[in-house]
């Protein structure tokens, strides 16, 4: 009989105490109250390792990296103690047939019960064949497992999205999960990023381990925890903004002394993550902390809105950016102007979003 | 069925029993492996294809150079940021963009952070498994481990019958559940396997503290470059400005984040040097008997160099990392490579899935040619979509074959430790001695799957060594009074020629690095990379000369046809890199029909 989580975590020698500390940890790594805590608790002891087929299209494993990046809960206590990761080609000790009979044999074994984790995407064209796995298109593996999971985790932006093998002229016809002709309909967790933020990852896992459900989703089917607000909305830098204080050149004095990124091309304003809040690697960190603007690599299409600098230096090509400069010049100089600033570059970028769309 | 032997000096012998591992597991990205075993179960030919494909190159067309780091980057998340800084460093090689010091000694950190933690990360949790037995670990007396940790590494202080007992508890129960994770279906009764359980019980418990260390390296990359996988990088200098003293300075790289940085590097060299070392060195004592798959290392390497100690010099002598190339096993002479030379380094696809106008013929990089062509040979057993058996004698795999002046290379950490010592370079020559003494083999041990592994530990503790360096050395400057990290003068396309072309270079975690890139009318006109699993992963070419991998794996003796285990063991020596290896791709729809052929 499997054990429960609970179990395993006692049975390796950790202490009841320890195991109410993590899930106090994993109640506030998930912004829960304390009141939360027993809950999880008892969640956990109740449950036994739900089995994960990780399986890996077009990628470059990016997602895998961040994932074991992870400081709350650690990538070794999900893998030893949440979750059975029965496969993933990255980690596992099989390889060649061995490897795939274990997906066969999860789908016999847990069918229906077990999660499809799916980092990167497959290429429909050549029949599939730009990716393959066994001998056969990754997609003929992604179609079988997915007929007999229980939901899809897409993880990062290749299986959210596209990301870049899917940027423009998308010469494999490299399609997200949700977009796959003739994929079983389950229901899809996007987690985008490029890659997605370690805790984020580990987060959804343990939200659904623990509430025995799937995280609420936004009208993209995002995690509404992690993706309902702007980076540049939690900004640290966001006062400079409002002042109108802005960094012109890379490592000019305004550089040094942390003002907005907004005119060297941050996507901050446009790109809906945890960046600014969950930071990176820990807490440690974010793209705009470390002096440089946001790509918006969580945001569907990312690559193929421009420059990442265009807000300088493209300003022919892209009429927002003019209205970009007046933006920062009337927060300088009115107060309370800036709300309709962001809801016309919203406005604006959006327009734009859906040129791209009917192209 | 046939024989036949290559130009580089192997038999090949297709006659025997035809062995496929698909997908091989364990590395970045997708690959398959085909070997023959004779009679006696030893590999007489050797296969491998590269099974991934997905054209970042051609995508870069039209777009604006100062992105293209960001959409290189993203050639490989293991590797990550190799290919950025390639990329920026041939954007500024063609616009002739000069950076700071401030910005090469910050840019040295992040890619020495690299090596230090993929090497790492690559021994512990892609290649361990191929000398470890996590189910024999069970049997260990955990005293007996203890002794020998505190025997093969006295400074490091986990070390108490205790610890490793919990540690075994945890293993024990987690395999008694049923749900063996990523153990399950592993060769564990494979005779292949050599440690004794003490020692596999202490390479099982660094296995996990490997885990939970590694994410503490990357915080270097992720304070200098935002984020980790995938940091920020810039044209023209490093994207984190400098600011110790003044207004704002807490919210630039300051006195705090200078701090961090500099215990991160002390924690690291630590484990390297208390965990990784040692641990290679009690491996290399039981598995030294086991001497395959040298391959192509004692005869062809290749190394670009790296790790400029002046800013913006990347000739020999100023490169930290060793760079040249070493032909026909002549170790007395090593060659200079020039990147710009249309004769020295050339792609060939005669058996790669992409054809060449002049389907013979090699093209240097800047004349790159990429239009596929997915066809299998008439030998083959299945159909297109269902690949029993690969035809190597037709088109085979999606990486093409580059070669140096002809010859099939190796790169890698090998390929950099055998120049490096061919060339007399004084830190990896001791490294390398201490290592033949301490194991007490002769210096031809080096060229084997052995060989590689201990190269990559010894490299990820001289990039800790070389950590340390840069990091005084920014310090000093900043203390000087330098706190400037990019040159905007030519951020501006405005400012650039109408026509420019330039070459970046990198040693990647698995070897030499290129991107060339042609710019025109401020976008890119061509960018081709030839990546490190190029080299080692290319197929055969026209003249019949097979690659590093294949090479590799001829002549090995395999315990069981079944279990691959001395397939996987070989091929990992390398750190395959698939995603990067193949992402070379010609466009879709009729408009783009055809690359640019200059």
């Amino acid at each position: 009989m499997t054990e429960t989580f609970y179990d395993v975590m006692r049975r390796q020698g950790i202490t009841r105490r320890s195991f109410l500390k993590f899930c106090s940890l994993t109640a506030s790594a998930l912004g829960l109250g304390p009141a939360m805590v027993p809950r999880i608790a008892e969640a956990m002891e109740t449950k036994p390792r739900i089995p994960v087929l990780w399986l890996h299209g077009l990628e470059c494993t990016c997602c895998s990296e961040s994932f074991i990046r992870s400081a709350h809960p650690l990538a070794k206590d999900v893998v030893l103690s949440m979750i059975s990761l029965d496969y993933d080609d990255t980690i596992m000790a099989a390889a060649g047939h061995q490897a795939e009979a274990i997906v066969e044999e999860t789908i016999e074994k847990y069918d229906g019960n077990f999660i499809l984790a799916v980092e990167g995407n497959p290429p429909l064209d050549e029949d599939g064949m730009y990716c393959i796995i066994g001998g056969k298109p990754f997609v003929d593996q992604l179609k079988m497992a997915a007929e007999h999971c229980m939901a899809i985790i897409s993880w990062g932006s290749c299986a959210s999205w596209g990301c870049v093998q899917a940027a423009r002229p998308n010469p494999t016809r490299a399609t997200p999960v949700h977009k796959v002709p003739g994929l079983a309909s389950k229901p899809i967790i996007k987690v985008p990023g490029c890659p997605p933020i370690a805790e984020v990852m580990t987060a959804v896992v343990t939200y659904i381990l623990t509430f025995e459900k799937f995280p609420e989703l936004d009208r993209q089917g995002r995690p509404k925890m992690f993706y309902s607000q702007r980076i540049h909305d939690k900004c640290y830098r966001r006062p400079h903004f409002d002042a109108g204080q802005f960094v012109e050149a890379w490592d000019d004095d305004s550089a040094r002394k942390g003002y907005c990124l907004y005119k060297m091309g941050c996507k901050g304003p446009t790109t809906y993550n945890a960046c600014s809040t969950v930071r990176w690697n820990g807490g440690l960190s974010f793209p705009i902390q470390a002096g440089h603007g946001c790509i918006g690599c969580s945001e569907d299409g990312f690559w193929d809105k421009g420059s990442f600098y265009q807000h300088v230096t493209d300003t022919h090509q892209f009429g927002v950016e003019a209205n970009a400069d007046k933006v920062g010049l009337a927060a300088a100089g009115i107060v309370g102007a800036t709300a309709a600033a962001h809801a016309a570059v919203t406005a604006i970028k959006n327009a734009q979003k859906k040129g791209d769309q009917d192209q | 069925m046939s024989t036949k032997t290559t130009p580089n000096g192997y038999n090949l012998d297709d006659s025997g029993q035809r062995v496929v591992v698909d997908p091989v597991t364990r590395i970045e990205g997708h690959m398959r492996c085909e070997v023959n075993l004779d009679e006696e179960n030893i590999i007489r030919n050797a296969v491998s294809t590269g099974t991934m494909w997905r054209g970042l190159e051609v995508i870069l067309k039209g777009r604006d150079p100062r992105d293209a780091w960001a959409f290189t980057q993203r050639i490989c998340g293991v590797c990550t940021g190799t290919h950025a800084l390639t990329s920026v460093r041939a954007v500024e090689d063609a616009l002739k963009i000069e950076i700071p010091e401030n910005a090469n000694s910050i840019r040295n950190i992040m890619q020495l952070t690299l090596q230090v933690h993929d090497h790492l990360v690559h021994f512990y949790h892609l290649h361990a498994l191929d000398w470890v037995n996590p189910v024999n670990a069970l049997k260990a007396n955990p005293k007996a481990t203890s002794e020998l940790q505190q025997k093969v590494s006295p400074s490091h202080p986990k070390s108490s019958p205790g610890y490793f007992r919990d540690i075994q508890n945890r293993l024990k129960k987690f395999i008694e559940s049923g749900q063996l994770g990523p153990f399950k279906n592993g060769y564990w009764t494979n005779p292949a396997y050599l440690l004794p359980p003490e020692a596999d019980l202490m390479a099982v418990t660094h296995y996990l503290e490997a885990l939970d260390f590694q994410k503490e390296i990357m915080k270097i990359r992720t304070i200098l470059g935002g984020k980790d996988p995938h940091p920020n990088w810039l044209v023209g200098g490093v994207p984190c400005p400098i600011n110790v003293d003044g207004v704002g300075s807490v919210g630039a790289l300051n006195m705090v984040s200078l701090n961090q940085i500099s215990s991160i590097i002390d924690a690291s060299r630590e484990f390297v040097k208390n965990v990784y070392i040692p641990d290679i060195l009690a491996v290399g004592q039981f598995y030294k008997g086991w001497l395959y798959g040298g391959g192509i290392s004692g005869t062809s390497v290749l190394a670009y160099g790296d790790i400029p100690d002046r800013a913006n010099d990347y000739s020999p002598g100023n490169l930290l990392m060793p760079s040249g190339a070493v032909i026909n096993g002549n170790l007395k002479e090593v060659h200079e490579v020039d990147l710009r030379n249309p004769e020295e380094i050339q792609e060939f696809v005669p058996h790669s899935w992409y054809d060449y106008p002049d389907g013979v013929k090699g093209l240097h990089p800047w004349d790159g040619v990429t239009e596929d062509n997915f066809q299998l040979g008439p030998n083959t057993k299945g159909t297109k979509t269902n690949i029993e058996q690969i035809d190597e004698n037709a088109k085979y795999s999606w990486i093409k074959a580059p070669r140096w002046r002809g010859h099939a290379m190796e790169v890698g950490p090998l390929a950099r430790y055998v120049v490096g010592y061919a060339k007399g370079h004084e830190e990896i020559t001791e490294q390398i001695n201490f290592v033949l003494k301490t194991l007490d083999v002769p210096v031809t041990a080096l060229f084997s799957t052995l060989g590689r592994t201990a190269a990559r530990a010894l490299e990820a503790d001289w990039a800790g060594d070389k950590l340390r360096y840069f990091m005084d050395k920014l310090i000093a400057n900043i203390k000087a009074g330098d706190s400037s990290t990019a040159n905007v003068d030519n951020w501006d396309p405005e400012t650039w020629p109408r026509e420019a072309k330039g070459v970046g270079i990198s040693e990647a975690p698995r070897g030499a690095l290129g991107h060339w890139i042609r710019i025109k009318d401020t976008r890119i006109d061509n960018y081709q990379c030839v990546v490190p699993t190029t080299w080692n992963g290319s197929p055969r070419d026209s003249e019949g000369n097979i690659g590093a991998f294949e090479a590799s794996l001829m002549n090995t003796k395999v315990a069981r046809a079944e279990e691959p285990v001395e397939i996987l063991r070989t091929l990992h020596s390398f750190d395959p890199c698939l995603a990067c290896s193949t992402h070379v791709m010609s466009e879709e729809g009729r408009e783009l029909a055809k690359v640019k052929v200059r």
